[in-house]
């Protein structure tokens, strides 16, 4: 038949949903639990949870089914849970998508009543609990795994180039870049071709130069100059400065982190990408970690921001037919304990600030990472049309260095017109 | 077309049906009935599955594309504003940015859709009619040229992926290490995964993967031909070519006449290969209308745009379709 498969798509959303993911039956003992990947595998999450469920289910008798969701396929499943009702009931989001989610009404909300279940407000690091929905309303979602973004640099790259500390400003960094980018070495490597890695440092930019790419009224503001000029330095690395391999253009799957690992290139911006690194075969030794880069002579309304508030959000859905199992394990997920045993597997940081404190996040990356969160992080725009800039912006990125990699000129007007086309394909 | 039963014909005469054993009238014409019901019978589990899996979808396409169906509402439909064909206007209109878009992935659908069925019939075609005599091999080239049918899409196009990656793919380890074809001296290779080649990229694994398809419906016309025909045109002294136009095409129009439309609307509605080669984000230059609608609806979740556009695509190849048929079935009817 024709349009079968967008048919499939569009209307299918719920019929897929109705088909595949039978919901849970509702005799108090069983929740459904979407985790995201976290570690190198799916496998390797299962491995690290399972345990962890079994605690969780001796302690309560609530058994947990787990499924670990590939980050290409969880936001598309989470839509056609919420517009099905049928799913899972407790689930990881990415903290950036927690208004846009907020705004479909189909996750718990955590009012005073819900978070004293969980142990209260003050339990959570304030910047993490920043990104968990709209200013001002109660958050949809928990944070469970927080991290920022911070610069890793080769330490044997450095001192060959008589480099002798990292940069602290884009200027020095591409100073340092140019030195460093020689035979088949590239100062620095960046994921190209990959919307969401190229929207969150448009975010990270932007606010260097004084921009906002939303007004407080939710509306899109794409196209300020002050948003011109943070794209434009972000691209100009390839383009101008030449200190970014063209081939990072079509990079989506993490080649930047492999080019990284494999000594290919000398500089990264990453959030927590130790463990990463180590499942390549780079040892903690190798590497250097220290906080992004900043303007050397911010103008005017520019923030001290260099990293956004990244990480991963736990939401239980309304419709759930166990809210009270479902809270228990969201209660379960957030204590102190699995804060320090998961945050402590996956390199990432505690969400609750009792665990922050712990030994095992004292190591240099898990430092530098905790205090660019507390200090200099913050949260992407929470309005519900967030996911659509990340998609809009992060595409027009990937058209820009499709261009610099092809040699076109890359203008302040190119990259005007491109933000002003992405902004009015945006829904008023 | 001709139904299954022709009652008529197989009706007794009404004398018949008139028997002398008055228990014999009501069996008969139960059985009768039965036998007018049959094919009905047979038929509902079709039907039934066929209105539910596409035909309903499809009416809920029509729906959802009248409505304001975004994030805030997806969770419970009833709540989206009713907009009539607002999200029609919106979309194909050529003056907004949405629209333009939208034009131009509906000509590059129809560019791509018009190179790919074309090169794919040739090669098809050509494949076909050179393995049509037996020769030494001829099985193991035929079952060669099938692989591509045979391989599983998602893993073909992967692979095809990794090998048009800029620095380390085979395509341009051959064309520019090996053969010095493309790429200046200071190293330029050439990108085909973004920018302007993306589009002879998907071309390539488009043709790779749809033409084994024609080659195996042409060959299969071709074993109906009669070979006394090709036999009395050799006697006339006709050559290849000759024998080509004059008895191989027109006896293989049934079968092209349904292998083009079917390879149209496949290609034309093609999401895997663009969404598994280019992943989330096509380039512009290779961006199909199977992904553009994908990624309006649900990168911006605005369900009820892309069903509008959608369901304008749902009419349009409604039409072709209707013209392709009327078109060849005249034609067939005059020859």
């Amino acid at each position: 038949m024709p349009t079968r498969r967008q048919f499939a798509a569009l209307a299918g959303a719920a019929l897929l949903a109705g088909c595949g993911y039978m919901r849970t039956e509702s005799d108090g003992r069983t929740i459904t639990y979407w985790a995201s990947n976290q570690g190198s595998s799916l496998e390797f999450d299962k491995q690290t949870l399972q345990p962890e469920l079994a605690k969780f289910e001796q302690r309560t008798g609530i058994r947990v089914r787990l499924e670990v969701v590939p980050w290409s396929d969880l936001l598309n499943r989470l839509l056609a849970a919420a517009t099905s009702g049928k799913g899972p009931d407790v689930v990881n989001i990415g903290n950036t998508w927690s208004a846009s989610l907020q705004a479909t009404n189909a996750l718990v909300s955590f009012d005073d009543a819900a978070m004293t279940k969980v142990g209260g407000r003050d339990r959570f690091v304030p910047a993490a609990l920043a990104a968990t929905g709209a200013p001002g309303k109660p958050p949809t979602a928990l944070p469970l795994y927080s991290l920022s973004y911070a610069l890793y640099y080769n330490k044997q790259m450095f001192a060959d180039a008589g480099v002798a500390r990292p940069p602290a400003t884009w200027e020095d960094l591409v100073v340092v870049g140019k030195r460093l980018t020689r035979d088949k070495q590239w100062g620095l490597a960046i994921e190209g071709a990959n919307p969401s890695e190229n929207a969150h440092h448009a975010f990270t930019f932007s606010q260097q130069y004084g921009g906002e790419w939303f007004d407080d009224s939710g509306k899109p503001t794409f196209d300020t100059s002050a948003n011109v000029k943070a794209i434009k330095r972000y691209i100009d690395l390839m383009a101008v400065d030449k200190i970014v391999n063209p081939s990072n253009a079509e990079y989506a799957k993490n080649e930047s982190q492999s080019d990284f690992a494999n000594r290919k290139a000398a500089m990264l911006l990453w959030q927590a990408a130790g463990s990463a690194f180590r499942a390549q075969g780079m040892s903690p030794e190798e590497y250097g970690v220290a906080p992004v880069p900043f303007l050397a002579q911010p103008p005017a309304g520019s923030r001290k921001v260099n990293s956004m508030v990244a990480g991963i959000n736990i939401a239980v859905f309304r419709r759930s037919q166990n809210l009270d199992g479902a809270m228990q394990f969201v209660k379960f997920m957030t204590s102190d304990e699995e804060q320090v045993i998961l945050n402590g597997t996956y390199g990432s940081l505690p969400s609750v600030k009792a665990a922050a404190a712990d030994p095992a996040f004292q190591a240099p990356e898990q430092k530098v990472l905790s205090e660019v969160l507390n200090a200099t992080a913050a949260p992407l725009p929470q309005v519900p049309a967030e996911s659509q800039f990340e998609t809009l912006v992060g595409s027009t990125m990937k058209e820009l260095f499709a261009a610099a990699a092809n040699d076109k000129p890359v203008t302040e007007d190119s990259v005007r017109s491109r933000l002003r086309a992405a902004e009015q394909r945006m829904r008023g | 077309m001709t139904t299954y039963t022709s009652s008529r014909s197989r009706r007794p005469p009404a004398h018949a049906s008139w028997d002398v054993r008055p228990h014999a009238a009501p069996r008969k014409r139960r059985r009768r009935r039965l036998r007018r019901q049959l094919p009905y019978i047979l038929l509902a589990p079709a039907v039934l599955l066929e209105i539910a899996i596409h035909v309903v979808p499809m009416l809920v396409g029509v729906w959802m594309s009248l409505l304001e169906l975004t994030q805030f509402h997806i969770q419970d439909w009833s709540t989206a504003p009713f907009v009539g064909l607002a999200n029609y206007t919106a979309t194909l209109n050529l003056s907004t940015e949405a629209g333009r878009a939208l034009f131009h992935s509906f000509w590059l659908t129809v560019l791509y859709t018009t190179l790919s069925v074309g090169i794919s019939w040739l090669f098809g075609m050509s494949a076909a009619v050179f393995l049509q005599r037996p020769f030494r091999g001829r099985a193991l080239l035929r079952t060669l040229f099938l692989t591509p049918y045979a391989l599983p899409v998602y893993a073909a196009v992967i692979t095809w992926g990794f090998l048009f990656q800029r620095d380390t793919g085979l395509v341009n380890h051959v064309l520019v290490d090996q053969l010095g074809l493309a790429g200046g001296a200071g190293g330029d290779r050439p990108f085909w995964l973004i920018g302007e080649n993306s589009f002879l990229a998907l071309l390539t694994v488009s043709v790779w993967r749809t033409w084994p398809f024609a080659f195996l419906c042409i060959m299969a016309g071709l074993q109906n031909v009669p070979t006394d025909m090709y036999e009395a045109a050799a006697i006339d002294g006709a050559g290849f070519w000759w024998r080509l136009r004059s008895v191989t095409l027109p006896s293989l129009r049934p079968i092209n006449q349904v292998l083009l439309l079917v390879l149209f609307l496949w290609t034309f509605n093609d999401f895997n290969t663009p969404y598994v080669l280019f992943g989330r984000s096509a380039p512009p230059e290779a961006d199909l209308i199977s992904i553009h609608i994908y990624d309006s609806s649900f990168s911006t979740w605005d369900f009820g745009t892309g069903s509008a556009m959608s369901v304008a695509l749902l009419l349009f190849l409604l039409l072709v379709t209707a013209v392709y048929l009327i078109v060849t079935n005249r034609r067939r009817h005059h020859a």
